[in-house]
């Protein structure tokens, strides 16, 4: 077995020998930035339990295992599991990426003619999108976050969506990562730029699946730019199989009156890490994030969310619900920092938790940095277990004490759940939270 | 400033009411410390030997103890040996009835809103009232102790109930707690002392009125409460001071103890002198307040309101001892011009499904600095402990300050705590806001302020509701912008 | 109704109002564009009496009186309304309470009878009902809390409750989904009628296409610039503020 930094030499000697082909196809500003990525994790390296915001997530587990780049084809998957990823139907834009190749023959794209950007990054990047210069790799920080540096040099494809001034598109957007892994356990870098330009008002769901039996490892990077009273529902669905690992980042940068809300979902993975980072840079920007992770046996998901409140009149509303069973193991980090300049801040975050079992454990930390006293920040956190006397009442009605404990964690869930704003998504989301509740929360099948 | 910055300033700008001075002939030992004092002390009260012994066992172990420095309120050094320990309104004996008390006094309590004489009484509420060091009446004595309760001075009680005093003194809070807990037990001069007997719902509202009078006087009194299984009792404290240019210290220690289904409620109305605008002068309001909920399903539930002193140290704690026990705590404390508090609560979850609420709201305004600082522990047996604290400051103005430190101490998994902080600001965009819809200036104000405490004024006896909320009303001398 | 003579204003020490004419009538709806940091905000906050802003020439006349030398709370239950752009949170004080003292003290001054809570919940309940919003949003505290639509909506439904005779809406539709700008338009056009004026500050034209103003005034360096119909809205939305502001000498 390789040492962590055995591991980090090979990812950096198979980024030489990726190097060739990406400058084939990259832009010369990409190819600078993917170079600087590469010695930023160089540098960095990988995370260990004494860096202060890895404390609780040790990524060791990850580096022990020898990942391998999807191969550039999509067609040997026939598509077996897909409706699984599909959140209501008919959508008119859906992009599919298998392993982290975009795969044309599942992705729909319709009504273009409003006016809308969509696609596969790698494809449009050829077509000199100027806005695509502009924003891609300039909000994630790839020079302080070593799996963002990861993603940076490694990216092969990923979704880019724009949607231009006023457009205001009623039907929820899909971006579907599939994973497909079977023996060989497998890598990809998956790589989303949203841009909502002003006025523009748009649902984007943005899910990830294992749809193989196999080790998969997404390491994922998101940017986001709302613009000036631009609307953007963002959902993040983290589906892969419970060998799985999963390290996401999203970045989100927010001008002015931008109103830009996340839900984020995580039910698979055994080693599960979700970055939300918003800057709030301008005033009367409106950010709300929303997140609930379902963890048994040995799965570990770590959620840590940044919110900047850099300019005067923002809001912020933050609420992530966690169940975790088993022996799962979960972080909450929630940062809130309110600047100087940030008067009439109004910060609300709360963590709730619930634990099923005795040897399930979850570290919650809220973190408030203020810079300025003339802010309302509120924060909370809770621990908690399913009310014996309510489980009791329950079950005296006849319910049994499975159905019982089911609907416990359900009604605990639903405070989030009912956030998820599209009927169709959220009936997608609910279906996978019971479907997930329904399999038992006994141990499964472990790494 | 604005006119609407001014408008504030002129309503809150009320003076500190009970400033006045009563002239009184008092006798006091010379001021400092040390061994013989306390057993002029001891003396003087006529205590039984193994109460001075208690006193003195208590000095010697203060005198290795140092003043603690950790809250985030700050002062000059104080010279313990400049202080009077013990101070007394003349009396050829003790008051046997309100007759014999001396007209000066009744006079000064009804100056502070506290009628002593029978016919003029509030209704249901018994008074023990303290002058300095010693109780110069108690109201309704006789009604109650036809229900078995005893209600009086601490000193009555040492010689009328000494088996009492003796099992539960220091029960809750050990002469060895802390430093002030420590020079309160080795000097107390008065206190109340309450007992409410197995099965009796005290019928009216108990209170103390502390007057501190005399000059480069430390008032230390002692209050035990103790409620007998299934009792119920409802206490409350009121205190004022006169206005004096130098830091008068007051180091009480109260300890209440709770049996099996009994409940006490403990409500503070404190009013001390703040000192003036500058922060001259003004009490050093050192206290330790603890109560014990010993036995099942006892209940223990503080309520305080905080507007006076120049200095505020005080935690009234807790402890969860009993299966199904309750601990609650409700504050507001404001502090204006130069006033400092650092206040908060301790809840220690010993037993099974205790339960504890804190509800605290800090109001700053002006130079004034407010400290919430709770811890709540959990210990390893405490299964389905639960816990909800809320912490919540208002800031008025731009030069006050507001501090919160949350200790959670959780060693048992099965237990539920939750916590929650807000701070916020008034300013004149509120009162504009609130212009704007047709309101004054003053009704803005008053609106804002209820609004923010009415959470714990709620939990106060309804007698005192009312009063608490002009307490706060006057108490605002800030400005606002 | 509403008279504006050569209004200056500054805060600070800076100008931000140079010499704005305008006059409203009632049964009118005026809207007022222009870049941010324009003087929008604080013509509508100078308007309302906020004393942030000081006005150092011209006068403005509301019903043939000196609006300038009344206080703000005199101007409300005189039948102003200022619709905030950031609406203020005041922590624990319900919605209902606050409301019904504005209520009162507006009928009060009206000389008419106070309401009842009875009264009050009564008439309140229509008007949450239009505004799709739920009652228990009389309970929870003023605007703590609330998301921006909310808060825009509660600003609405105070408006409704206060029936002013001039309303002045703030960037109202700034931060809103489509769904709640709609919501609130409706709330705005039901309350048009004869003898009510509304003036509504914006930076974004598509308020203007469920809110149609009768006239349109672009504000750009303190100053009105250009006057003219609805369709003004339009034409700024296309060109934008750029060639308006440069034609501002300094």
């Amino acid at each position: 077995m390789p040492d962590v930094i055995e591991q980090q030499d090979l990812y950096v000697s198979s980024f030489r020998a990726l190097e060739r082909k990406f400058a084939a196809r990259d832009p010369r500003w990409l190819s600078r930035i993917r170079q600087e990525a590469i010695r930023s994790f160089a540098e960095l390296g990988f995370p260990t339990v004494r860096d202060e915001e890895w404390r609780f997530t040790n990524v060791a587990p990850l580096t022990n295992v020898m990942f391998q780049a999807a191969p550039d084809e999509t067609d040997s998957w026939k598509g077996e599991g897909l409706e699984r990823a599909l959140a209501g139907d008919s959508p008119d834009i859906r992009l599919v990426f298998v392993n982290g190749h975009y795969s044309e023959r599942f992705s729909v794209i319709r009504n273009r003619a409003v006016g809308f950007e969509a696609g596969s990054l790698a494809a449009l990047l050829r077509q000199k999108d100027g806005a695509l210069e502009a924003h891609l790799a300039r909000y994630a920080n790839f020079r302080i976050h070593p799996f963002v540096a990861l993603n940076t040099a490694f990216w092969q494809d990923g979704a880019y969506l724009r949607f231009p001034k006023g457009l205001v598109l009623e039907k929820p957007v899909q971006v579907v990562y599939v994973s497909t892994a079977d023996e060989t356990p497998l890598i990809s870098s998956p790589r989303t730029l949203i841009v909502a330009e002003r006025e523009a008002q748009a649902t984007v769901v943005e899910s990830y699946l294992g749809l193989g039996p196999g080790v998969c490892f997404s390491n994922a990077v998101t940017e986001i730019v709302v613009g000036e009273n631009a609307v953007l529902d963002h959902y993040k669905f983290q589906g892969e199989n419970e060998r799985s690992f999963h390290m996401a980042t999203s970045q989100i940068y927010q001008d002015r009156n931008a109103n830009y809300s996340s839900g984020s979902i995580s039910l698979g993975g055994a080693l599960v890490r979700n970055e939300v980072n918003a800057v709030l840079d301008a005033a009367g920007a409106e950010c709300a994030l929303h997140g609930l992770y379902l963890v048994r046996g040995r799965q570990h998901v770590d959620n840590q969310t940044t919110l900047e409140h850099a300019k005067p009149h923002g809001s912020s509303r933050e609420l992530y619900h966690g169940i975790l069973d088993d022996r799962a193991t979960g972080v909450f980090n929630g940062r809130v920092i309110v600047r100087p300049g940030a008067q009439k801040t109004d910060a609300l975050q709360k963590n709730r938790n619930l634990l099923l079992s005795p040897d399930a454990a979850i570290d919650t930390k809220p973190q408030l940095e203020i810079y300025n006293n003339d802010v309302r920040c509120t924060h909370g956190a809770t621990i908690g277990q399913l009310d014996p006397e309510a489980l009791f009442y329950l079950r005296s009605r006849g319910i049994g004490s499975e159905d019982a404990r089911n609907m416990l964690v359900y009604a605990f869930a639903g405070d989030i759940l009912e956030r998820v704003r599209p009927a169709g998504v959220r009936a997608w989301i609910e279906a996978a939270f019971h479907a997930r509740l329904a399999q038992g929360l006994s141990p499964k099948e472990v790494l | 400033m604005s006119t609407s910055a001014n408008q504030i300033e002129v309503i809150a700008n009320q003076e500190y009411k009970y400033g006045f001075v009563t002239d009184i002939e008092q006798e006091t030992v010379p001021p400092g410390l040390n061994e013989d004092v306390i057993r002029l002390i001891s003396a003087k009260k006529q205590e039984p030997e193994w109460l001075t012994e208690w006193r003195l066992n208590a000095y010697r172990h203060w005198l290795k103890m140092k003043d603690p420095k950790w809250a985030t309120v700050e002062y000059p050094p104080i010279d313990f040996q400049s202080i009077v320990y013990y101070s007394a309104p003349k009396m050829k004996e003790g008051p046997k009835s309100l007759a014999d008390v001396d007209p000066k006094l009744l006079e000064t309590y009804e100056k502070l809103g506290i009628p002593l004489r029978e016919r003029e009484l509030l209704s249901g509420v018994a008074v023990d009232a303290v002058f300095d060091s010693i109780s110069v009446a108690t109201t309704f004595k006789d009604k109650l102790a036809k229900l078995g309760i005893i209600f009086g001075s601490f000193s009555e009680a040492v010689q009328e109930h000494p088996e009492l005093v003796r099992k539960y003194l220091g029960s809750v809070v050990p002469a060895t707690d802390n430093f002030y807990a420590g020079l309160n037990s080795a000097v107390f001069s008065d206190g109340s002392f309450c007992y409410v007997p197995k099965g009796v719902r005290c019928p009216m509202e108990l209170s103390t009125y502390f007057r501190i009078n005399a000059k480069s006087t430390g008032q230390f009194e002692r209050t035990l409460i103790i409620a007998d299984e299934g009792s119920h009792v409802s206490y409350l404290e009121g205190c004022t001071a006169p206005m004096r240019d130098e830091n008068q210290l007051h180091a009480a220690v109260v300890e209440l103890v709770a049996h099996d289904n009994a409940q006490i409620k403990y409500s503070t109305i404190q009013n001390w002198y703040p000192g003036d605008k500058n922060g001259k002068g003004g009490i050093y309001n050192f206290v330790t307040k603890r109560g014990k909920c010993l036995g099942v399903n006892s209940k223990i539930s503080w309520t305080q309101v905080e507007t006076g002193s120049a200095i505020t140290w005080k935690y009234p704690s807790c402890i969860l001892q009993g299966d199904n026990s309750v601990g609650e705590f409700y504050s507001v404390a404001l502090t204006n011009n130069r006033q400092q508090a650092d206040t908060g609560t301790k809840m220690i979850h010993i037993g099974k499904n205790t339960r504890s609420t804190i509800i605290s709201k800090g109001i700053s305004a002006g130079h004034g600095k407010n400290t919430y600082r709770g811890m709540v522990k959990i210990l390893k047996g405490a299964e389905g402990a639960r816990n909800y604290s809320q912490c919540d400051s208002l800031l008025i103005g731009d030069q006050c300050s507001a501090h919160t430190f949350p200790y959670l101490e959780v060693k048992n998994s099965a237990a539920q705590v939750e916590h929650e902080a807000t701070t916020s600001k008034i300013g004149e965009d509120q009162i504009f806001y609130c212009q704007q819809r047709g309101l004054s200036t003053e009704d803005a104000v008053s609106m804002i302020v209820n609004g923010f405490a009415r959470q714990v004024i709620k939990e106060l006896p309804m007698e005192f509701a009312v009063e608490a909320q002009k307490l706060l009303g006057v108490s605002l001398e800030g400005s606002v912008g | 109704m509403l008279t504006i003579k050569n209004l200056h204003a500054s805060a600070a020490g800076r100008e931000i109002l140079r010499g704005i004419d305008l006059e409203i009538k009632a049964g009118e709806v005026h809207a007022i564009m222009g870049p941010n940091g324009s003087g929008k905000s604080t013509l509508a906050q100078v308007l309302a009496g906020r004393d942030l802003y000081t006005v150092t020439a011209g006068k403005v006349l509301y019903d043939g009186n000196d609006l300038l030398a009344m206080k703000p709370e005199e101007r409300a239950r005189a039948g102003i309304f200022l619709a905030f752009q950031y609406p203020v949170e005041i922590p624990g004080v319900s919605n209902l309470y606050f409301l019904r003292s504005a209520v009162n003290s507006i009928r009060k001054a009206r000389g008419l009878e106070e309401l009842d809570a009875f009264d009050f919940l009564q008439v309140s309940d229509g008007k949450m009902k239009l505004l799709g919003m739920d009652p228990s949003f009389r309970e929870r505290p003023v605007n703590a809390g609330f998301s921006g639509g909310e808060k825009k909506r509660n600003e609405i439904f105070q408006m409704a409750m206060l029936e002013p005779r001039l309303a002045i809406l703030d960037e109202t539709d700034s931060g809103l989904d489509i769904d709640a700008l709609k919501t609130v338009a409706d709330g705005v056009n039901a309350m048009r009628s004869p003898d009510r004026a509304i003036l509504v500050v914006t930076h974004y034209q598509r308020l203007l296409n469920y809110i149609v103003p009768d006239f349109v005034h672009v504000l750009a360096n303190g100053r009105i610039v250009k006057s003219g119909r609805k369709e003004l809205a339009l034409e700024l939305e296309e060109k934008g503020y750029v060639g308006l502001e440069t034609t501002v000498a300094y």
